[in-house]
């Protein structure tokens, strides 16, 4: 039996302090379209800067200005390691 | 002299780009505020003279991040540009933050692309010039094929220019470039729906025609817009085919724009990596940090809160004082009669009631300014989104809910706040169960009357602090309770999502926070004030008439007796007053407000309420701190204030018709959980059908508010009396 490949990283996974690129945009259309517009397409780097207080939303660097995303919104973008 | 209207131009731009502080500047704060048709959307308009002598007509659009509309503002800025329903405009001011230039590009490209004469406003070019990122503006036109002003709008800089090449665009003979560049293999993609854009007639030249068809692949699908039905199964087509190839079109688009933007920038300096953090960084390690984050969150809303309720307070009882001069002088100039009483306690009462409010309203309105300019108020949705989120409600929805324990009028315009309709509408409609400073007065007053408020709970705690704990954890609940199930019914819709910008701090100018300010204000005065006016009138009317002409006879004749019998002069004074008081207890009762209160005790004996507090929430309507003078005057100790002890002492004594106490505790109890819940403010009600646009969301909110209070009533006084609680 192979191992099944392992589940997608997700920009949700991702520390603070470190930085990824975006994959895909997955989930329902307005809300993927916004992420997208907002900057986060594919191939883009995105960096996690910090968790609010309470534990969401995130603050991310993205084409060099400050995005903040709830954890459920960051779930849906998937990124690779840069 | 031509009469023709002077050429449209639009101000367009991201949020938090500086948008309205150009326009400010521009138009030198000759500035019109109304909103567009059918939607609450604010529009702000004004001219703007062109250096060589010629006038445009200028409208600040609603900030957007691009042209695929989602909220209401952006559809507006949409329909404005894309001339959809409104004038195509002559050109087109695209402001852009420039240190966040490549989602500024991102909007300027789409305008560009669509055909319009565009001018960019390179924004706050000396924070890029700062941070080492700013951008050659001719470069930047020569590659964009548009003007290009580096601006910074808070001192004015670059102002004038803008103007200029405003007037360059305008005289200009537009040329005709090319269709922008698309990759092979996504124009491939793109060949049916050009055909259908170009068969409706939608475009002529292949750049508007590519344009149109870029836009319309974004823009349709879940949406409601109303085009040809042969583009949108062209999309549909277009959109299915990619997917079979498992190529995301909406992805390919955005990132191809987004391409074309980096490459426009390749030349343009990069922050360095090593540079350390930024200003706005250093900020935001303490306003973010989740120690001290909270404890500056907690002052500066303790700061908004104080002034709301106790700065506002001299202001308040200024106008108050000037409007009873007012009244008096009227009183005495003219001659006694009907009319006299309808103007001075009709109309200058309404006035007042009016005018009483903006106090509150300026300073509230002040303070989101700042927040809003300097950056703060989106850290503020940042910091608790967590909490507001849990019952579907923005994080920015915070300060207009932390308003409402103030007063809602104010609260309810800064709404306005929140970029989603469905935000916004959820937020106004629970916004009024926040236990506004009008409730206290009730509060006081009853607990006073059923309660020894001096009493200690568990040693510690006085009743009376004990009560109003409990009242405001009541609306506390009742607001976020309310919230979470608007949101699951007639709010329900695409799961409410938080995609917020936190801009860098910038210090707000005293010119764009003062002019804010005063157009909140004016458009308080123009829009809710003459509803609110019109109602105090109505309520007026029903609290005095119809007279009853043979009982006052009646009481003149008792007080020339008095006048005649009783010869001490202080005895005599004192049953003047108490024939006064019975007069206008009679009077109140006899009018139509007064039956109304008698009529619906059936419907509120079961709270523990008799005609006489139904009265009290009759006239508690023109606003909710009139219950207690209404009640003085039903019992007939004159117009009283909460710390009366005359109607302490009358409401003590009330007894129903079979001899038993009226206000026992567990009356006391009801009616004050009955004034957290319901919505009696007529000027709520007013400012929710400004705000909200139809009548349809006030009476909503009016029915369930109702529905709440009469419920909850219901069954604190029928449980209780059924446990024996508080019934003596």
């Amino acid at each position: 039996m192979s191992p099944s490949p392992p589940p997608p990283l997700t920009l949700g996974d991702v520390a603070v302090g470190e930085s990824c690129e975006v994959v895909a945009v997955r989930g329902e259309r307005r809300a993927a379209l916004r992420l997208l517009e907002m900057g986060l397409v594919p191939g883009t780097v995105v960096e996690v800067r910090r968790v609010a207080p309470l534990g969401d939303p995130l603050e991310l660097r993205v084409r060099g200005y400050a995005l903040s995303l709830r954890r459920s919104e960051a779930a849906r973008v998937d990124v690779s390691r840069s | 002299m031509s009469s023709a209207p002077p050429p449209l131009v639009l101000l367009a731009g991201n949020p938090n780009s500086g948008k309205t502080s150009l326009f400010n500047r521009l138009t030198g704060a000759r500035a019109k505020v109304g909103n567009y048709p059918g939607v609450t959307v604010e529009r702000r308009s004004g001219r703007a003279d062109l250096p060589a002598g010629g006038r445009v007509e200028l409208v600040d659009l609603p900030g957007t991040y691009s042209l695929t509309a989602r909220s209401a503002e952006e559809r507006v800025a949409e329909d404005a540009l894309l001339g959809r329903g409104c004038p195509v405009p002559a050109a087109v001011i695209v402001v852009a933050d420039a240190t966040a230039l490549r989602r500024g590009l991102y909007l300027a490209t789409q305008i560009i692309d669509i055909g319009r004469p565009v001018v960019l406003a390179l924004n706050m070019t000396d924070e890029a010039e700062a941070a080492g990122i700013a951008v050659d503006p001719g470069a930047l036109a020569k590659a964009l094929g548009c003007q290009v002003v580096a601006t910074v709008a808070t001192t004015k800089r670059g102002v004038g220019e803008v103007l200029a090449a405003v007037e360059r665009a305008l005289a200009e003979e537009a040329g005709e470039p090319p269709a922008a560049d698309l990759p092979e293999g996504l124009a491939e993609r793109l060949v049916p729906i050009e055909q259908a854009v170009a068969g409706a007639g939608l475009g002529t030249t292949p750049r508007e025609v590519r344009a149109a068809a870029t836009w319309a692949l974004l823009s349709l699908g879940d949406d409601d817009l109303e085009v040809p039905e042969g583009l949108r199964s062209a999309v549909e087509t277009a959109r299915r085919a990619a997917e079979a190839d498992g190529v995301d079109l909406d992805a390919a688009i955005v990132g191809w724009r987004y391409q074309r933007v980096d490459e426009l920038l390749r030349e343009a300096p990069k922050r360095k990596a090593d540079a350390g953090p930024t200003r706005s960084e250093r900020v935001d390690a303490v306003l973010i940090h989740p120690v001290w984050g909270f404890v500056a969150f907690a002052l500066v809303m303790l700061v908004v809160f104080e002034a709301l309720f106790a700065w506002s307070e001299p202001l308040v009882g200024g106008i108050e004082a000037a409007v009873g001069a007012t009244q008096d002088l009227a009183r005495s100039a003219l001659p006694g009669g009907p009319l006299r009483d309808l103007l001075v306690d009709g109309v200058l009462a309404g006035v007042g009631n009016v005018v009483v409010f903006v106090p509150q309203i300026a300073l509230l309105f002040a303070f989101i300014t700042v927040m809003e300019d300097s950056g703060y108020l989106a850290r503020v949705a940042f910091v608790i989104d967590r909490v507001m989120g849990g019952v579907g409600l923005n994080g920015r929805a915070f300060v207009p809910m932390l308003s409402g324990f103030a007063c809602a009028i104010p609260a309810v315009m800064a709404t306005r706040t929140l970029e989603s309709r469905r935000d916004r509408l959820l937020t106004m409609l629970v916004v009024p169960l926040a236990s506004c400073s009008a409730r206290l007065p009730v509060y006081v007053l009853v607990t006073a009357a059923v309660f020894d408020p001096d009493a200690r709970l568990f040693g510690l705690l006085s009743v009376g602090a004990a009560v109003l704990l409990a009242m405001y954890t009541l609306s506390v609940v009742a607001a976020l309770g309310a919230a979470a199930v608007l949101r699951r019914t007639v709010l329900r819709g695409p799961r409410p999502t938080l995609v917020l910008e936190l801009p860098p701090y910038r210090m707000p100018t005293t010119r764009d926070v003062l002019l804010a300010t005063w157009q909140r204000v004016r458009r308080f005065l123009t829009d809710a004030g003459t509803v609110i006016l019109a109602l105090s009138i109505v309520i007026w009317g029903l609290l005095n008439y119809p007279k009853d002409e043979a009982a006052a006879a009646r009481w003149e004749a008792k007080r020339t007796e008095i006048a005649q019998t009783i010869t001490d002069p202080e005895q005599a004074e004192a049953a003047t007053l108490a024939v006064s008081q019975a007069e206008a207890g009679e009077a109140l009762r006899h009018s139509a407000g007064g039956r109304l209160g008698q009529a619906i005790e059936p419907a509120i004996l079961p709270l523990g309420f008799d005609w006489r507090i139904g009265v009290g929430i009759v006239g508690a309507f023109a606003a909710r701190e009139v219950f207690v003078s209404t009640l003085g005057i039903v019992f007939d100790v004159g117009s009283a204030d909460e710390e009366s002890v005359p109607l302490r002492g009358a409401l003590r004594a009330a007894e129903r018709p079979d001899g038993k106490p009226l206000m026992t505790p567990l009356v006391g109890v009801s009616l004050m959980v009955f004034f957290v819940l319901a919505c009696q403010c007529m000027s709520t009600i007013a400012v929710v059908r400004r705000e909200s646009g139809s009548w349809r969301w006030a009476g909503l909110m009016v029915a369930y508010m109702t529905a709440l209070a009469y419920g909850a009533s219901l069954l604190v006084y029928q449980v209780g009396r059924a446990l024996g609680w508080g019934v003596s």
